[in-house]
């Protein structure tokens, strides 16, 4: 009876052995945990895990070939090297450590604000911030390119300073760090706003009357206690970056050529799916190392249960 | 406590300046397409020569707007529902019970999201042409619901976490059976949560672009159909219907939370 609470459909509850419990017993005390993660864990394992797996197998079959054989094959990791795509992955890993760094000292005064200055008006100023997320990175991009190519709003505003002639500012490296310090910077902002969110002001105002200076509290008190933030933020914002190719196309032209591009060439115009797959399990192979080396050091449920509790 | 004063007397003007140019900084390319979408000219250089209605009416009569606008739409509502169901129950395995494997499944669930969407496209579109399977904007949306399920559940859970169990406690010695403390308590105090959750589901699906690109197969979604306007050289009708998406999602966004919070006062 008490199953379909929680599962309307699913009558397999009697697998957590709770049947003879008395009938006043709360729902959610009879731990249907695994039965409620089913249904998401199952579309994961299927759309998510499946086909990663595919492209896993696929990377070991040899250049070119359109199915999955039992002959192996590691010639496609040897292209890695030897036809020069590990250039194109340290570019991105450098593009993807200037963004996380750059984006990181944008946010962090900018959530420390949101959090501790202005903390009534966090919501609002987090919606105007996050919203951006939620319109398509090409559009947002596409009115960058009017900002910054030559007779754009910004080349407008340089040639009123004399001797200044209408600037190109698109298609260069700096463009492309821009570019991307923008569209990944609400992934750095919020993991930092519920970050800062756990830091408690009083520790933080004992640390200065024992004597700490302003840097000193920051160091020792303020940034141990919104790590978890921290982490989550670097790592959105260094393994999204360094997945990402519409940036540099759009704002860069070609002056660099981001690691995903080589992917994506790799599968549509060469058709060589062993040799993308095999550059896709490099590039996610990376990410899972640093998934898992970062997520040791975070406690989800406090950095998440935090907010709840303000909010 | 008087070095505290002090430093908060020039902090908050301060913050504020700072905070308001990040601000800037984030929606500038909304002023741009607004103001560009106004230009009669045919190559873009600022100041226009002349100003112009004519993109919008252009826009709204075009045929592949309304197709690719029809097919977003639809996978968006469509996605929605699911998402919703099945990350409120992914939430309450996130942040409520207490379960063996839970911590594992919060790690798991997290990964789609760090992972980067063009090869996550590139590893479905393989699966799809190894089964033989036609894409369409069934598949779109199939994409679209594996990579936003882990954001929408993180948005309930969010939600859940805060949520004051004693209050279920209370209905039951009140006398109230299981099925009426979940539709009286628990959902209604979830409620924003879940209309979050399927406000992220909307808006993440409706301004998808990569994930579409490679999956959408003959059903062209409307971030796709822009791109080709956008790289297929300048086209004034494009600032027009960037403009009118941006501000449409920045509705959509603001309105139900201003309802949100204007209910709680």
């Amino acid at each position: 009876m008490d199953s379909t609470l929680t599962h309307p459909g699913g009558a397999t509850v009697s697998g957590t052995g709770a049947a003879k419990r008395p009938k006043k017993q709360s729902w959610a005390n009879r731990n249907p945990g695994p039965l409620t993660a089913l249904p998401t864990v199952f579309m994961l394992l299927l759309f998510f895990v499946a086909p990663l797996v595919l492209v896993v197998f696929y990377s070991f079959q040899e250049p070119n070939a359109f199915e999955i054989t039992n002959v192996l094959s590691l010639d496609n990791y040897r292209d890695f090297i030897g036809e020069g795509y590990y250039a194109t992955l340290l570019w991105s890993v450098l593009i993807a450590v200037v963004t996380t760094v750059v984006a990181f000292l944008l946010a962090y005064p900018c959530a420390y604000g949101m959090v501790k200055v202005f903390p009534k008006m966090n919501m609002w100023i987090t919606l105007l911030l996050v919203m951006p997320i939620f319109v398509t990175s090409n559009i947002r991009l596409f009115g960058w390119t009017l900002i910054l190519l030559k007779g754009g709003y910004l080349s407008f505003l340089t040639s009123w300073i004399p001797g200044m002639e209408e600037v190109e500012f698109l298609y260069n490296f700096p463009a492309i760090i821009m570019g991307m310090v923008y569209i990944y910077f609400p992934f750095m902002l919020f993991p930092l706003v519920l970050g800062l969110e756990m830091v408690d002001n009083t520790v933080v105002e004992a640390a200065i009357d024992l004597g700490a200076n302003r840097w000193q509290a920051f160091k020792e008190v303020e940034l141990p206690m919104a790590a978890a933030g921290v982490f989550i933020g670097g790592l959105l914002v260094f393994v999204l970056s360094l997945g990402a190719m519409v940036e540099a196309q759009v704002l860069g032209g070609n002056v660099v050529t981001p690691f995903a591009d080589d992917i994506h060439h790799a599968f549509s115009y060469q058709q060589n799916w062993p040799l993308g797959s095999a550059l896709s399990v490099i590039l996610l192979g990376i990410t899972v190392v640093l998934i898992v080396m970062v997520m040791r050091y975070v406690d989800l449920d406090k950095l998440l249960g935090t907010r709840a509790k303000l909010g | 406590m008087s070095g505290a004063k002090s430093r908060t007397s020039w902090r908050k003007p301060l913050m504020g300046v700072y905070i308001g140019t990040i601000v800037l900084f984030m929606q500038a390319p909304a002023l741009s397409l607004l103001i560009s979408s106004f230009s009669a000219d045919k190559y873009f250089h600022f100041p226009f020569a002349q100003l112009t209605w004519r993109w919008y009416l252009e826009m709204v009569e075009s045929g592949g707007i309304q197709t690719s606008v029809g097919n977003s739409l639809l996978t968006a509502l469509v996605v929605t529902i699911p998402a919703t169901i099945l990350g409120f129950w992914g939430a309450l395995a996130f942040a409520r019970f207490k379960w063996k494997g839970r911590s594992l499944y919060q790690k798991f669930l997290l990964l789609p999201i760090f992972f980067p969407q063009m090869v996550l496209a590139l590893a479905q579109l393989l699966l799809c042409k190894q089964l033989q399977i036609n894409t369409s904007w069934i598949s779109a949306g199939l994409s679209h619901l594996v990579w936003l399920l882990p954001i929408v559940t993180m948005v309930i859970a969010i939600q859940v976490y805060g949520f004051d169990r004693t209050m279920e406690e209370a209905a039951y010695d009140l006398g109230a059976s299981s099925w009426q403390v979940y539709r009286e308590v628990t959902l209604p105090v979830l409620m924003p949560g879940l209309v979050s959750g399927a406000l992220f589901a909307f808006l993440l699906s409706w301004s998808d672009f990569e994930l579409s690109l490679f999956l959408q197969g003959v059903d062209q979604m409307l971030p796709v159909y822009i791109y080709g306007k956008m790289t297929g050289g300048f086209s004034p009708t494009a600032p027009a219907l960037s403009a009118t998406i941006y501000l449409l999602s920045a509705a959509a966004l603001f309105v139900p939370f201003w309802i949100l919070t204007r209910g709680e006062q």
